[in-house]
Formats: structure tokens, C-alpha cells, sequence
């Protein structure tokens, strides 16, 4: 099994929802999320007074899979997720040691 | 460079448009003035015989005939207008420009302010203001707890008092609107402590600086027989009584209190504009009754004074709005809301006193200079004036008090301006205020300290003095 997170720019949420959803993803968790990376901050003033906003908003998207569907998942999300401009995010992929579903007690890819 | 000429040239196009019609309006109605002038000067010839007959220097019992229906109605509705400034309105306005773990807080100024006020105004505050006393400086103890302010029933002839300054509406309706400038101007003082006042000492010092501080003021001015107001200083609706003496009360505050912790280094931006603009917008409105309802009647002068008022604040916010978009880029939405303030500001000793063509110089005029004291000023200086209420506040009523003196226009007021005159009132309202205000804060600060602990700053006023928060 594969756990995925994946750094994306909040309005591409619903592209890449429907995306993971035809290559039969069932289901996946979204956090709010500010960071930054290669893409920089801006600046706001309010009366004169410049704050420099280091960190940009963005939205941390984590799903569970088989092994064998990691690569594509990947694929996938990176498609959906692309701009072409700077700050688009990052997509990483993990190994995952386990899994149970609270409700019924299945266990590994029977839960996922 | 391409975008900021831009801006440049539809700024400079509309300041040179308005000026070059402002010109023209001043010379080109000349020939049709007397046609109009004539029934106005009659109006206001009967109009003012009768009040010459009795020339009463004090409050006094009348017979319900005596009351103007219209006029009642309108202070009536001006007093409610001037109220919703405060709160919501100040409220509002200042609540959005603070932090989210203040905003509680500084609602709760407004709002504790407008309580303790209102009950100082009906012990001391309205008699030391609005009755002569027997020295210029201060009004008498003649209607203390109201003593005296009467209704009478009668089913044929009702008796009721009115007060020698408005002869035409009930003495409770005067001394209701004239309760709610009380209010609202240590209410503007918040803006200058907001984030970092113990609840206590604000109330403390508020309650003390409304009665030896506005009192007196008030008196002075507005009262036929205060110092200032035999010398001929002309104060409409308040820029001298209302917005200079709060405004350099604030930056008394401000300096006493020292900065925020963390000014200049961490992120204090406003934590949501949209309750910003909402409270400008509350305070444009309820602004009419403040201006147009000094006039104490339902007649032109109000509806001159409500003219003014709109159009200063419309050229002021304006103002404000392109000086910003070509210095730093972008126009603001808390840029244009401050600008529209700054015009209400300014245009408030004038309303009454100028005409359409005057209040668009002034308007203009408050935009961009208090932009520069709100901006420049205040970071050049290093005093942490939180919501800049000495910046818009003081600078705009000083402005449009010496500007009162330039543009009074002798056909809407019937009285001689001097700039001269109104630059004494100005310095008078500042020495005494900001000297009253320092003594004030100082004693509160020895004796039960000014400002919270470090510790409950960091937390937020809402949850350390309030026990409250908001998500």
C-alpha cells in the first residue's frame, strides 16, 4: 500500500477530484494549508503599513491506495493539478505499513 | 510605469475637473443669485424675528404651541442617526482594522462607552455643557440629573421646556442628540489604544474626560455664552469639539500607552475590512444627522448641511483612493473607507457654513492630507496610533476647521468667518485637551496601570479581559 500527499492550488481541488475519481479512488482527505516553496510571498498594505505574506495558501490532498495504482494515482493528480506557472506544488509518495476501518475491523487494502 | 500613468492622468483629470467646475460654479450663478436669495432672506428673516423677541439666554417653560412639529421630528430622527454612528457604526468600523483576538474588545469600548455616557450626560454632562454658567469657561448646575427639563399634560395646552439653543423642539429631544455627540467622541478616542487597554482604565478615563474634557468644551463653543463662542469660532456640527478634542486626546493615549508589543515586526494587518466599509458606511449614514441635524430644524440650512456632507465625503474618499493607487499601486478598500471618513471629518465644522463648490476642496483636500498623516506621518514619527484616530480624526478636524474659516459663505450662514478666529479655537481645543487627557492617563496609570500584562496582549483582549472569543 501507497499514501499519497499531494501540494496543490486550492481552485485545481475539483479537478483533481474528478480525476482520482475515474481511476477509481474512493476516497481522500483535504486540509487548508499555507506554505511556500520556489513560489514567493506578496505584499499587502493596509494604511501605509507593508506586510510581506511569506506564505501562500494552498491545499494538502492525501489518499490511501494500492501499490499498484500509486504511480498512476500520481500521474493523475500531477495532470489535474498542473498550471504551468510557479507554485502548482508538489506530489510525494509514501510507504504505508497498515490500515483498519474503524466500523467493521477490516484490515490493509480491505480498508482502503 | 505604463499602469501608474494611467492612474495618474484619471486622477489628475478628475481633481482638475472638479477644481476648474468648483471656479466656474463660484462665478457663473451670479446673475440668477438675487431671484433666489430674495425668498430665502425673508424665510429667514421671520424665522428669526420671532426667537429676537424673547432672546432667552437660558432653558426655559413654553406652551406645546411653541414646538415646530416638523423640526421635532427631524431631531428626533437625528438623535437615533447620530447614535447608530457610535454603535454600530464606530463600532464596526474600528473593530475590523484590529486583530481577530481583539475584535470583542473593541466593540465593547464603543458599546460600554455609549452606557456610561449616556448616565454621565443626564448627572453632570449636559448641564455643564448646555447651560450658562456663571464664568464663560463652564456651564452652570442648573439642570443637573436634569433637574428642570420638563413635560407637562394638559389636554388643551401641554407646557414643556426647550432649551435657549433650540427654540423649536423639545428640551429632551436637544439634550438627547446632543447626548449622542457626547457619546461618539471619546468613542473615537478607541481607535488610538485599540489591542492593548485594560477595560477598567478605558472606562475610567472616558467617564472623567467626558465630563472635565468634552464638558467644557462643548460649553466653550456651542454654548452663546462660552469664551470661544463670543470670540466667533464657527463649529458646525463638531470638528473642533467633537474631532480635534478627540483626536489629540488619541495621540496622547497613543503616546502614553507606548506601541503594541510586536508593532513594526509582526503581522497586524486587519483582520476583516468588509466590517470596516460596513461601519464607514453606518457612519456616512448616520453622519447626516450629525450635520444636517446641527442645524437644530428641518429648514435649508439642513438641507444645505446634508449637501455638503455628501459630497465632501465622496471627493475625500476619492482623494484617498487615487493618492494611494499612485503611490503604492493598488486602490484599497480600507484606503477609500478611511477617505470617506476623513471627508465626514472635515466637512463637519463646515457643513452649515459653505457651499457645494467649497465642501468639494475641502473633501479633496481631507483625502489626501490625511492619507499622509495616517501614513507617512504616523510611521515617520513612530507613535503606534493603532487605527490612526489622531491621523484622520485631528488632522481632518483641523483642517476643515481653518477651512470653514476660508470657505464660509456669508449667504447660507449670516455670520463672519475668520481664519484667524478658527485657528485660536483649534489651539485652545488642542492645548486643553491633549494637557487635560496626559494628567488623566498618567494618574490612572500610577494608580491602577494603563495597559494589560504582556502575557494577556499576546493572548487577546477578547479571551483575557472579556473571557470571549469569536471564530
Amino acid at each position: 500500500m501507497k499514501y499519497i500527499t499531494a501540494f496543490i492550488k486550492p481552485h485545481k481541488l475539483d479537478e483533481v477530484r474528478e480525476a482520482l475519481n475515474d481511476v477509481g479512488v474512493s476516497g481522500l482527505s483535504v486540509t487548508e494549508i499555507r506554505g511556500f516553496g520556489r513560489q514567493k510571498g506578496h505584499k499587502e498594505i493596509y494604511r501605509g503599513a507593508e506586510y510581506k505574506v511569506e506564505f501562500v495558501a494552498k491545499l494538502k490532498v492525501e489518499v490511501a491506495v494500492k501499490a499498484e495504482l500509486a504511480e498512476r494515482v500520481s500521474e493523475t493528480i500531477v495532470a489535474a493539478a498542473r498550471t504551468g506557472s510557479i507554485g502548482d506544488g508538489k506530489v510525494f509518495i509514501w510507504d504505508l505499513e497498515s490500515a483498519v476501518r474503524i466500523r467493521t475491523g477490516e484490515k490493509d487494502t480491505a480498508a482502503i | 510605469m505604463k499602469k501608474i500613468s494611467v492612474i495618474t492622468i484619471l486622477a489628475l483629470s478628475w481633481v482638475v475637473g472638479l477644481t476648474s467646475f468648483a471656479a466656474y460654479a463660484d462665478e457663473a450663478p451670479t446673475k440668477a443669485e438675487p431671484q433666489i436669495a430674495a425668498p430665502a432672506e425673508n424665510a429667514a428673516a421671520t424665522s428669526a424675528a420671532e426667537p429676537a423677541a424673547a432672546a432667552p439666554t437660558e432653558p426655559q417653560l413654553v406652551t406645546a404651541d411653541k414646538i415646530s412639529s416638523g423640526d421635532t421630528a427631524w431631531m428626533l430622527t437625528s438623535s437615533g442617526l447620530v447614535l447608530f454612528m457610535t454603535i454600530p457604526g464606530l463600532a464596526l468600523f474600528y473593530a475590523g482594522m484590529v486583530r481577530k483576538k481583539n475584535l470583542l474588545a473593541t466593540i465593547m469600548q464603543s458599546f460600554a462607552i455609549t452606557c456610561v455616557v449616556s448616565v454621565l450626560w443626564w448627572a453632570v454632562g449636559y448641564s455643564l455643557a448646555f447651560t450658562p454658567g456663571s464664568t464663560p469657561y463652564l456651564g452652570g448646575l442648573s439642570r443637573l440629573f436634569m433637574h428642570g427639563m420638563r413635560f407637562v399634560f394638559d389636554a388643551k395646552t401641554p407646557q414643556l421646556t426647550v432649551s435657549h439653543l433650540a427654540l423649536t423642539i423639545p428640551e429632551s429631544v436637544y439634550a438627547m442628540f446632543q447626548m449622542t455627540f457626547a457619546i461618539i467622541t471619546p468613542a473615537l478616542i478607541c481607535g488610538a489604544f485599540a489591542e492593548r487597554m485594560k477595560f477598567s482604565a478605558m472606562l475610567i478615563f472616558m467617564a472623567i474626560w467626558s465630563v472635565v474634557v468634552y464638558a467644557p468644551v462643548a460649553h466653550w463653543v456651542w454654548e452663546p455664552s462660552g469664551w470661544l463662542a463670543t470670540m466667533g469660532v464657527l463649529d458646525y456640527a463638531g470638528g473642533t469639539v467633537v474631532h480635534i478634542n478627540a483626536g489629540i486626546a488619541a495621540l496622547v493615549c497613543a503616546l502614553v500607552l507606548g506601541k503594541r508589543i510586536g508593532y513594526g515586526r509582526e503581522f497586524m494587518a486587519p483582520h476583516n475590512l468588509a466590517l470596516t466599509m460596513i461601519g464607514a458606511s453606518m457612519l456616512w449614514v448616520g453622519w447626516f444627522g450629525f450635520n444636517a441635524g446641527s442645524a437644530v430644524a428641518a429648514d435649508g440650512r439642513a438641507g444645505m448641511a446634508m449637501m455638503v456632507t455628501q459630497l465632501a465625503t465622496a471627493a475625500a474618499a476619492l482623494g484617498w483612493m487615487f493618492i494611494e493607487w499612485i503611490l503604492k499601486g493598488k486602490p484599497s478598500v480600507l484606503g477609500i473607507a478611511s477617505g470617506a471618513v476623513a471627508g465626514l471629518v472635515a466637512i463637519t465644522p463646515a457643513s452649515g457654513f459653505v457651499d457645494p463648490s467649497g465642501s468639494m476642496i475641502i473633501g479633496l483636500a481631507a483625502g489626501v492630507v490625511c492619507y499622509f498623516s495616517a501614513t507617512s506621518l504616523k510611521h515617520a514619527l513612530g507613535y503606534d496610533d493603532s487605527l490612526d484616530a489622531f491621523g484622520v480624526h485631528c488632522v481632518g478636524g483641523i483642517l476643515g476647521a481653518l477651512l470653514t474659516g476660508v470657505f464660509a459663505n456669508k449667504e447660507i450662514s449670516g455670520q463672519d468667518a475668520s481664519l484667524a478666529t478658527q485657528a485660536i479655537g483649534v489651539a485652545c481645543t488642542l492645548i486643553y485637551s491633549g494637557v487635560v487627557s496626559y494628567v488623566l492617563l498618567k494618574i490612572i496609570d500610577m494608580t491602577i496601570g494603563l495597559r494589560v500584562s504582556e502575557e494577556d496582549e499576546r493572548m487577546g483582549l477578547d479571551v483575557s479581559l472579556h473571557g470571549e472569543h469569536v471564530e
